[in-house]
């Protein structure tokens, strides 16, 4: 297909907008997704043009996961949209052990949006999937009206096959159980927050936004048994805990030292008045396992580049109440509870 | 985090701890109030009860500043921001704050009202500056620690002429309300409280000096000891209070020498007495109406003034039924004593605002500490049963 014969002109990515013609079905949409969406992700899937893409998969037990992505500044330390659309959505598939095999990406964009914002996002996107090998095969584009968004709003939804063996959910953990993490938390949400309006502050930590499944598909194959797989994103470590805790009815005792949190995190975070442990992260995983195979998986976690600061934090605990209780570094013991509203910074 | 982690070890809390424990009288019981939320919130946050000899406890005092708030100011900034279409401006915790009727800022601006949150005095200005056409507002709340910048950023918008910038009042004063606690019958005649000594405050110290406490501490006879706001501080002015109650001194003494002074911050003090001054009386949530307790806008800085600006109809606001926040905020009741604690007021949805901030007892005790309430009430079901 050549995109110089269909059109008489170019998509200008240099200066132009989006405007509600590229969202109309007509001409103007079939060039956007052509010299945009198409050239970008190309596949061989996506290049048929069809509504749909139609691939035929191993036998086993699939997943499905979908992820929608409003992240505001667009662009952050680390990373974009973009990017955090594909590795968010991997991710999900990922924790139930999964290989994941494609992605569909929605996109809403909001008039006025400019087309080289919009081309640095997909470009950023395109890469995130050819890296992770997992390709965005079908798509959907609408624009809303100047003011009805927030520049680009991008769902994103994955498939995937489990591999035969595993049993991996939320609702698995039991008492006795090793509580492991796969790296420094918080990095993620302090990258956000440092470019943020009004907020803007000197940092040089990045977001870990990144794709886990290479790293899953290493610990799964190790130590089959492991029980709860989750990445703790927003409401970070402490929601994610108590999702399991709640899901399984089972309690968790952490040990505050042996979390894993940079210097420059937490000292973010004292100032901003938040809890390290409250804060969103993209390229994270929490590992539920027995206890007697704690240590392999830490092993073959930190063999990994992207688990290579993993720790052991704590224990799954019987209790009925459910809660997730830390020992303190100071050597007294709290809540770890679920998070209330939004993390706010403290005033006083 | 070097220099902040040294105020945080557990060897010298554990040591701190055994020195507690031997310095404590076992004939008696200590209950300190703690006044700042910030104190409640260290407490909590690093487990500094569980350090304690069971003998001991902190009774948690108003130094909350969204806590304090009463419910007809909140209406007010409600009004403002919907009657009169001001864009209102204020610190993040006091969105949630309950207000009558079941309202808050948060539902409020989910009802269409132009509300923002900020970080600064300096991004309230920004927001002026940034809508001529708009009348701006700032809900300034907050102790003795947040006044100067509310004080700067007045004198900033009249050096500018920011004809659309205003500020609603709501700055109160520390040593007033201790003082009004101190006086109240429950601890005079009633006895239904017992303090046997303050931790006091540190960032508003930092401010006001550890001066303004020497009255009290002598026409009441209770020691104060002006503690910082990190785990081992608290640790330390403990050890300090449990020695002046077991020597009979009361004395003001200052753990937090790092940053509080006798005089304060002479800076600050000018420019806050340059452009406020001391209201007759102001209402407290959970004290009432305490006299000469809160700061109002000097009359030669009446153009920013939002209460003189906007016309606002009288609020008669109550707490919801049922809630304890007042008692709480006197050190009267515990949170566990309130029926609606944990069952229908959480931090998700708070009913008063204890259960707000993170410096409110409640929401401290909810948080934090709750695991240990619920164990307690299953013992005590087994017991009976």
């Amino acid at each position: 297909m050549n995109a110089h014969k269909r059109f008489p002109t170019r998509l200008n990515l240099r200066t132009g907008r989006v405007d509600i013609t590229h969202g109309a079905g007509g001409r103007a949409m079939a060039q956007l997704v052509e010299e945009l969406f198409v050239r970008h992700f190309d596949n061989e899937l996506l290049r048929r043009m069809d509504d749909q893409a139609a691939f035929a998969v191993e036998g086993g037990r699939m997943v499905m996961a979908t992820d929608g992505h409003v992240v505001s500044p667009l662009f952050f330390p680390g990373g974009d949209i973009g990017s955090l659309a594909v590795h968010g959505t991997i991710n999900d598939v990922a924790m139930s052990g999964a290989r994941p095999l494609y992605l569909s990406a929605g996109f809403i964009l909001e008039e006025g949006f400019p087309l080289a914002d919009l081309e640095r996002i997909v470009k950023s996107m395109a890469r995130a999937a050819a890296a992770a090998g997992v390709p965005v095969v079908t798509g959907d584009t609408k624009v809303v009206e100047r003011g009805k968004g927030d520049g680009v709003f991008i769902t994103t939804t994955g498939l995937g096959v489990v591999p035969p063996g595993l049993e991996i959910s939320g609702a698995n953990a039991r008492p006795g159980d090793a509580v492991l993490v796969s790296g420094h938390l918080g990095d993620h949400g302090v990258a956000i927050m440092s470019r943020r309006e009004n907020l803007e502050f000197e940092t040089e930590i990045v977001s870990d936004s990144a794709a886990l499944h290479g790293l899953v598909a290493r610990m799964v194959a190790e130590v089959p048994e492991i029980r709860v797989l989750r990445d703790p994103t927003r409401g970070g470590l402490a929601a994610t805990l108590n999702e399991i805790a709640r899901a399984s009815g089972v309690g968790m005792r952490l040990d505050e030292d042996a979390i894993p949190i940079r210097p420059e995190v937490e000292a973010a975070c004292e100032l901003l008045g938040l809890d390290p442990l409250y804060v969103a992260n993209e390229g994270k995983l929490v590992a539920i396992c027995p206890q007697g195979r704690a240590e392999a998986l830490l092993a073959v976690m930190r063999a990994h580049d992207l688990g290579r600061d993993a720790a052991i934090i704590g224990e799954v605990t019987d209790d009925e109440m459910g809660f997730v209780t830390m020992e303190t570094g100071f050597g007294g013991t709290r809540i770890v509870d679920w998070l209330a509203g939004e993390q706010l910074p403290r005033i006083c | 985090m070097k220099y902040v982690d040294d105020f945080r070890r557990k060897d010298i809390a554990g040591s701190l701890a055994a020195r507690i424990a031997e310095a404590v009288d076992p004939a008696r019981d200590y209950a300190f109030m703690e006044f700042c939320g910030g104190h409640t919130h260290a407490i909590f946050r690093y487990g500094v009860q569980d350090l304690m000899p069971p003998n001991l406890r902190f009774v948690h005092g108003p130094g909350c500043p969204v806590c304090v708030l009463p419910i007809p100011r909140i209406d007010n900034a409600i009004e403002m921001a919907e009657r009169h279409g001001v864009i209102l401006c204020t610190y993040g915790d006091m969105m949630r704050v309950p207000a009558s009727k079941r309202r808050s800022l948060i539902r409020a601006k989910a009802d269409g009202a132009d509300i923002r949150m900020i970080y600064s005095t300096g991004d309230a200005l920004q927001v002026a500056r940034d809508n001529p056409g708009r009348e701006v507002v700032f809900l300034a709340i907050g102790f003795e620690t947040t006044t100067p910048p509310t004080a700067v950023a007045i004198r900033q918008a009249r050096a500018e002429g920011l004809g659309n910038f205003s500020v609603f009042c709501n700055h109160v004063l520390t040593p007033a309300a201790i003082q009004h606690i101190l006086q109240s019958p429950e601890l005079r005649e009633m006895g239904q409280v017992r303090i046997d000594g303050f931790l006091g405050p540190s960032h508003v110290s930092s401010i006001i000096g550890s001066a303004p406490y020497e009255y009290f501490a002598e026409e009441f006879q209770k020691p104060v000891v002006i503690a910082g706001f990190e785990p081992l501080d608290v640790m330390q002015a403990t050890l300090m209070l449990i020695r002046q109650v077991n020597e009979g001194r009361f004395e003001v003494e200052n753990e937090y020498t790092r940053v509080v002074t006798e005089q304060g911050n002479l800076k600050a003090q000018a420019l806050v007495s340059e452009v406020f001054e001391l209201r007759s009386s102001f209402e407290w949530r959970g004290l009432g109406e305490v006299p000469y307790s809160a700061l109002r806008i000097r009359d030669e800085f009446a153009d920013f003034d939002a209460e003189r600006r906007f016309a606002l109809t009288g609020s008669r606001g109550r707490d919801v039924k049922g809630c304890e926040c007042p008692a709480i905020l006197r050190g009267v009741k515990k949170p566990t004593d309130c029926k609606l604690f944990g069952t229908v007021c959480t931090p998700d949805n708070p009913q008063g605002s204890c259960m707000v901030s993170s410096e409110g007892s409640c929401a401290a005790y909810w948080s934090y500490g709750r695991f240990r309430i619920d164990k307690a009430r299953a013992e005590a079901r087994e017991a009976a049963a």
